[in-house]
């Protein structure tokens, strides 16, 4: 679904973009806000993430994000609630980021069975392996729901093989190492990176890890299909207001 | 990834895709050195002349009349070089680093043992070295910390989340995910994804393979009981593999904080509260809510205040090869200051958990059975937390002029 998506919208697109939020950060009536500024400005995909107390592959803007966000009472059940207002309202594709335990402990064939109820369309869940995956694939599939796996740049073509064997959707390609929300420099290295990564599927490709400006998003063009705007989105919001958000991604485009 | 790491249900390795190369490689350099017959031999050899290895097993025959039951004996890990069994698994692991050709090493910290241990290691082998430590232990741990700086590391303070060790970890893994072409994570407990749990439990082994031969040397016969404290579970682990094909009852003590009731402990196999769950690349059980998020622990002791445990312990819980309690802070002080006053031994806060489920057991066993309790370390490093609860007026006379001369 996401992927046939992605590939109508990019027939007149050069590159679309995916935006991140943490439910619940600074409010949730401030996510709503913050969500439909973007999609009025032309975000193509948001990722909506579930606020976890130990996210480890998260840097210093998210990781305060998910603490703020579970400190003024954000849980897994007010999270699915805000999910299905924002996906009643606006009609672009949205999914939910978040960690292994939030679904385990949810139980994976009632978080699929749920995030269907609330009409959303994948998931990435960065410390869910597909070595560890079966219970969480099986369940994606079963509501026709995508599991979006990850590429890395220390991942190697035989096992870009293999990760690709489990995607769907899309595949989201990490630009760099590290944690989320640092510095990327968008060299050379990086596009014979995503040259590989081309090589390795033929579902569309995201891009995120350091994308925060119009010059990045325009590197991508040509070499990816979407451009993800992480920690920056809220950095602007942090500095500027909920209300700089929109034209926040004005400027992107 | 092509061995998981699976004990029962627990275990595994939840790994963000940018440390799979990573992990593939240190998997296969661990199976290196164990298939490799010299390398036990040249770690027994480093450990004999750099730490105090085999360590002593001392029998407390003081405490063994107070008590009027079981003989007890004492396994004397704190008188490893730093004082802790902790850098049985660091030099271990420093080794290995070596074999990988890397340069840098991270490590979490929570009492801060694990942290100047690596420190240690790394001023012995040449690397550069960063600690992370949960602002709350830095606090409580100040002489390790100064320590683990003399020694040439880097100390972080972790302000994030719950300031300790839990979060000390997370920092590590966030460091390592940045520079792991040149830097090796020394992860100091059986806990973690694998291959780290069954690595640092390899290591730890050295503890319980000594003790075994040395109590059937003393006594002839096998222990009746042995008792471990369990944070994260190294030392435990490291005990109880001497004695996982014998008829011993082994005993895990965990930190039960200001009591089970009150919530605020570390007891994640010993309560009802825990329950299984994945976090920090691994599964087992972890004191969480409804959500699955993590809760805020407590305890006396900055070592076994931790969330998760190991995923080896989790299923020799569920199969009932071993036992687990808990101990109050109450309790601990109480059973460290007895083991002062009758034995002139001063065991670490962590370790003072296993003395004092060993104490409540021991008068009700016979004169004719043994039991070992180890002492994973010793508890000089404990002086402010020690001198608080025993609340020694003349130490805070000391720290007040200390404080006088410095503002002077």
């Amino acid at each position: 679904m996401l992927e046939a998506y992605i590939k109508e919208r990019r027939k007149s697109r050069d590159i679309l973009l995916m935006t991140h939020i943490v439910m619940g950060y600074p409010s949730f009536e401030d996510s709503f806000d913050i969500v439909t500024q973007m999609v009025e400005a032309g975000v193509d995909l948001m990722e909506l993430q579930i606020p976890f107390s130990d996210p480890m592959a998260d840097g210093p803007v998210i990781l305060t994000a998910n603490q703020n966000a579970l400190e003024r009472g954000s849980t897994v059940q007010r999270c699915f609630e805000f999910a299905q207002a924002v996906s009643t309202r606006f009609y672009i594709p949205f999914l939910f980021m978040s960690y292994a335990n939030i679904l385990y402990k949810y139980g994976f064939d009632r978080f699929s069975d749920k995030m269907d109820q609330v009409n959303l369309k994948g998931a990435i869940v960065p410390d869910l392996p597909p070595e560890e995956g079966d219970d969480y694939i099986r369940a994606m599939k079963r509501n026709t729901l995508d599991p979006i796996y990850i590429f890395s740049p220390e991942t190697s073509d035989e096992r870009l093989a293999y990760v690709s064997s489990f995607a769907s959707g899309f595949v989201y390609c990490m630009a760099r190492k590290g944690v989320t929300g640092r510095e990327t420099a968008f060299s050379e290295d990086l596009a014979t990176y995503l040259s590989r990564c081309r090589h390795a599927t033929a579902l569309p490709l995201a891009v995120g890890f350091g994308v925060k400006e119009k010059a990045d998003v325009d590197y991508l063009k040509g070499k990816a299909d979407i451009a993800v705007i992480g920690s920056q989105t809220i950095r602007i919001v942090e500095e500027n207001g909920v209300a700089a958000a929109g034209d926040f991604i004005h400027s992107l485009l | 990834m092509k061995n998981r790491g699976y004990y029962g249900n627990y275990g595994g390795a939840f790994l963000p895709e940018i440390l799979v190369a990573t992990f593939d490689e240190l998997e296969q350099a661990f199976e290196n050195i164990k298939t490799d017959p010299g390398f036990w031999n040249d770690y027994e050899a480093l450990m004999s002349s750099y730490s105090c290895r085999p360590t002593p097993l001392t029998f407390a025959g003081n405490l063994t009349r107070e008590f009027g039951g079981a003989k007890i004996y004492i396994k004397r890990e704190d008188l490893n070089h730093t004082g802790a069994h902790k850098i049985n698994n660091v030099m271990g692991q420093g080794l290995l680093v070596q074999q990988m050709g890397k340069k840098r090493v991270i490590a979490e910290t929570g009492a801060g043992q694990h942290g100047v241990a690596t420190a240690t290691m790394a001023a012995k082998f040449g690397f550069d070295c960063t600690i992370y430590m949960g602002e709350v232990d830095v606090a409580r741990q100040r002489p390790n910390v100064f320590w683990m700086e003399q020694l040439g590391a880097t100390v972080v303070p972790v302000k994030t989340g719950t300031r300790i060790l839990k979060d000390a970890i997370n920092e590590a893994f966030r460091d390592w995910v940045s520079h792991m072409d040149t830097t090796h994570y020394v992860l100091g407990t059986a806990c973690g994804p694998h291959p780290f749990p069954e690595m640092v439990a390899y290591f730890q082994s050295i503890i319980g393979t000594e003790a075994r031969q040395q109590i059937l040397a003393r006594e002839g016969c096998l222990p009746k009981r042995v008792y471990a404290c369990v944070g994260g579970g190294s030392n435990a682990m490291g005990l109880f593999s001497g004695f996982l094909d014998d008829p011993v009852e082994l005993v895990g003590v965990e930190a039960g904080g200001k009591g089970i009731t009150s919530g605020q402990h570390a007891s994640r196999l010993s309560s009802k509260e825990a329950s299984p769950g994945i976090a920090q690349g691994y599964k087992t059980y972890f004191l969480q809510d409804d959500d699955g998020q993590m809760r805020e622990t407590h305890s006396i002791s900055a070592g076994l205040d931790y969330v998760g445990v190991s995923p080896i312990l989790s299923h020799m819980q569920d199969q009932g090869t071993a036992r687990f309690e808990s101990a109050t802070d109450m309790e601990v002080v109480a059973a460290l200051k007895l083991t002062l006053r009758k034995e002139g031994i001063i065991p670490a806060l962590e370790s003072a958990h296993a003395f004092a489920r060993a104490f409540k057991e021991a008068p009700s066993l016979s004169p004719e059975d043994a039991i070992i309790i180890n002492q994973s370390g010793r508890g000089d490093k404990d002086i402010f937390t020690v001198a608080d609860a025993v609340n020694d007026p003349k130490w805070k006379e000391f720290i007040i002029g200390k404080a006088a001369e410095y503002n002077a």
